[in-house]
């Protein structure tokens, strides 16, 4: 294998689990802030009509804060072990960008040129760069997957896809 | 007899070509589905769920709940040839199915896989059939108190039973319902949490979180642990079914007991994964071949698969008879309710008796036929886990786009999709449950407002939930539910010990 054979089979830990737990629980409870603040501004206590906007999603927040804060304690007081594993290895995180990052580039794609070109091009480079097959396979797969979606979606389902800012499939008349 | 009556006439709707076509496009779906790695019922029947809109509410959930038959049928095959566990639920079945087919008896494992869901699915379905319009009847009589204390208990059962730091189910869950607050209020109109981008007016929809979580989340998985998809080849012939299913009735009592764990589990939230593991455990302990489990003992398929499909069919009863989901994959049938029109609940069995019964025939004759399309056509499903993953992989995540964007035609959605796949990722592999989670998101909204209408008659007294029995009891319950990880190690260090320490003394994690 080439380069990127090698580079899917790096042992190296990136991030340790504890260290993993605790910067989920830190977000977790910033995002439970957020949600506390925000119930405080829309008020979350008791008028005459009755609890408030806020009064419902401020103590769900408070207990968000509260888990969270356990987790964070849990994990920087945590047994050795599981918790000084690695979370994710270099090769297993270069894998998972290898699927996330396309994956991302493709969903962009979609908002530009809509769903059913960017699919074509994203599967064909996918199965050229990652499954190693040839161009003209890798094309010819892609765009036989992406036309059959075609005519599910829009000829006999009829429920019409996202053609994007630059509609490059209008001339389908779909 | 009325209901019998009603369930006759359920068959009769069901067997209509139409609607038999549909179910058998979507047993064959549904396993596809189910062999897929990252393709789960939750996600495979979100996906689909817009291509029913069309559709009469009785042949969309015939169709969908045939997917998720077949799901639970297609899990199986992954984990026996491959070992790959297709569906979470089906993790318990490779530990003795994997070794099975590795010594020559796949068409073994796989007929006593099969048999077993479809016991478990029947047993099930009977007890739906004869339990859930009494539900249903005494449910009639429940009001706003008595609705959140149920979901009450739904909620602090995660907590009681869930394996894991109760910690972390819970902010799971206070997620999910956090993110349910999103959007508009639906009881003042009032704007609550959007941060002032007009892409969150609508909050978020649980589908795209259950498309992205289970969907995206397991993708990123799976191509972490770098598949390699090589494994035995299935024959499956009549000569191995008979003679599978000639040894299998010695299994009576593992039956049994696997199919009342599979009931529990499944009408108490706990879900089909656990009830596997909880039945294959149990089996373990009580079979005298119980040090041979995990060297391909036929006992040790029986368990887990039982117990899968026994929960995952009788986490529908709450859903038809209360609206309230005992799964994440009942939880999509129930938004399916929803927008084609229907009010989960007990008023269902009055209003849509066609509906609700045609729903019930179809669980019957949908594991009646799954049985024998997953019988026949085994050589058929094995070979799609052959595709490589450089093919399946950008399909499936081209498919979640599409399903993403269908829910509600809005491109923000596919955004959000791919946000709860990274999420989805992280969580799974710091143990946080994500069943709480998609659960709070699609109950979020009722559990609130019943929760606001309970505390506006009491005029803001908890008291409510304690006036009168019945109410009283389901919020005991559900207190003891969600205080369980304190008691029972309360429990076990009184027992042992003899020591007069409180119980609420101990740590929680």
């Amino acid at each position: 294998m080439d380069e990127a054979g090698q580079r899917g089979n790096d042992g190296r830990s990136v991030v340790s689990t504890r260290t993993m737990e605790a910067v989920v629980a830190a977000l977790l409870f910033l995002f439970g802030a957020t949600f506390v603040y925000q119930s405080y501004e829309l008020g979350f206590r008791w008028a005459v009509e009755g609890p408030q906007s806020g009064f419902f999603p401020f103590y769900v927040a408070l207990i968000i804060c509260g888990s969270s804060l356990v987790v964070f304690v849990n994990a920087l007081r945590g047994k050795a072990g599981r918790s000084d594993e690695s979370f994710v290895e270099r090769g297993q995180l270069w894998k998972v960008m290898q699927i996330l990052i396309p994956a991302a580039i493709f969903v962009l794609g979609v908002q530009l040129i809509g769903i059913y070109v960017s699919s074509v091009i994203y599967i064909a480079l996918f199965m050229r760069f990652l499954g190693k097959y040839s161009w003209l396979k890798s094309v010819l797969i892609a765009a036989i997957i992406c036309i059959a979606l075609f005519f599910m979606f829009e000829v006999w389902f009829q429920v019409p896809l996202y053609k994007g800012r630059w509609d490059l499939t209008s001339w389908t008349g779909y | 007899m009325q209901d019998l009556a009603y369930l006759f006439h359920g068959f009769a709707v069901v067997l209509t070509p139409f609607n038999f076509g549909l179910m058998l496009l979507g047993i064959v779906l549904g396993v596809v589905i189910g062999v897929l790695p990252g393709l789960g019922a939750a996600n495979g029947i979100a996906i689909l769920l817009p291509l029913t809109f069309t559709m009469p509410p009785t042949s969309a959930i015939i169709m969908l709940s045939c997917i998720y038959w077949g799901a639970l049928f297609g899990g199986a095959i992954a984990s026996i040839l491959f070992n790959i566990p297709g569906e979470p639920w089906s993790v318990a079945t490779t530990f003795d199915g994997y070794p099975l087919a590795q010594q020559g008896r796949a068409g073994e494992a796989l007929t006593t896989s099969f048999t077993s869901s479809f016991v478990g699915a029947f047993f099930a379905v009977l007890m739906i059939t004869f339990l859930a319009p009494i539900i249903a009847r005494f449910a009639l009589r429940f009001g706003p108190a008595e609705y959140f204390s149920v979901y009450l208990l739904t909620f602090c059962s995660f907590v009681g039973m869930g394996k894991g730091s109760p910690a972390k189910i819970l902010a799971s869950m206070m997620i999910g319902f956090a993110l349910s607050t999103v959007g508009i209020d639906i009881v003042t109109g009032q704007l609550r949490m959007t941060f002032g981008l007009t892409s969150l007016l609508k909050g978020f929809d649980f589908l795209i979180a259950v498309i992205g979580l289970f969907g995206i989340g397991e993708i990123l998985l799976s191509m972490e642990e770098g598949l390699a998809f090589s494994g035995a080849t299935a024959k499956i012939n009549p000569k191995v079914v008979w003679e599978t299913w000639k040894k299998l009735p010695r299994y009576s009592f593992t039956f049994a007991r696997s199919v009342i764990i599979g009931i529990w589990m499944g009408v108490t939230p706990g879900g089909a994964t656990p009830a596997s593991f909880m039945s294959y455990g149990a089996a373990k302990k009580f079979s005298k071949d119980g040090d041979k489990f995990g060297t391909g003992v036929v006992e040790g398929l029986v368990a887990p698969e039982t117990a899968a499909h026994a929960a995952g069919t009788s986490a529908l009863l709450p859903m038809i008879t209360l609206g309230i989901p005992g799964s994440p994959t009942a939880a999509v049938l129930l938004g399916g309710l929803l927008i084609w029109g229907l009010q989960p609940g007990p008023l269902l069995f009055q209003e849509k008796p066609d509906f609700v019964w045609g729903l019930i025939a179809s669980m019957y004759l949908g594991n009646v036929v799954g049985l024998v399309v997953v019988l026949a056509l085994v050589p058929a499903f094995a070979a799609i886990l052959r595709i490589p993953f450089a093919i399946i992989a950008p399909v499936i995540v081209v498919i979640c786009a599409i399903g993403a964007y269908t829910v509600n035609n809005s491109m923000h959605d596919i955004w959000f999709m791919l946000g709860f796949g990274v999420v989805g990722y992280v969580f799974k592999k710091l143990n946080y449950p994500m069943a709480p989670l998609v659960l709070a998101l699609v109950l979020g909204n009722a559990a609130e407002s019943s929760f606001r209408q309970a505390m506006l008659s009491s005029q803001g007294s908890l008291g409510i939930l304690f006036s009168n029995g019945l109410v009283g009891g389901i919020t005991a319950l559900a207190l003891v539910m969600l205080f369980w990880p304190l008691i029972s190690k309360g429990l076990r260090s009184v027992r042992p010990a003899r020591t007069t320490k409180l119980p609420e003394e101990q740590p929680v994690d």
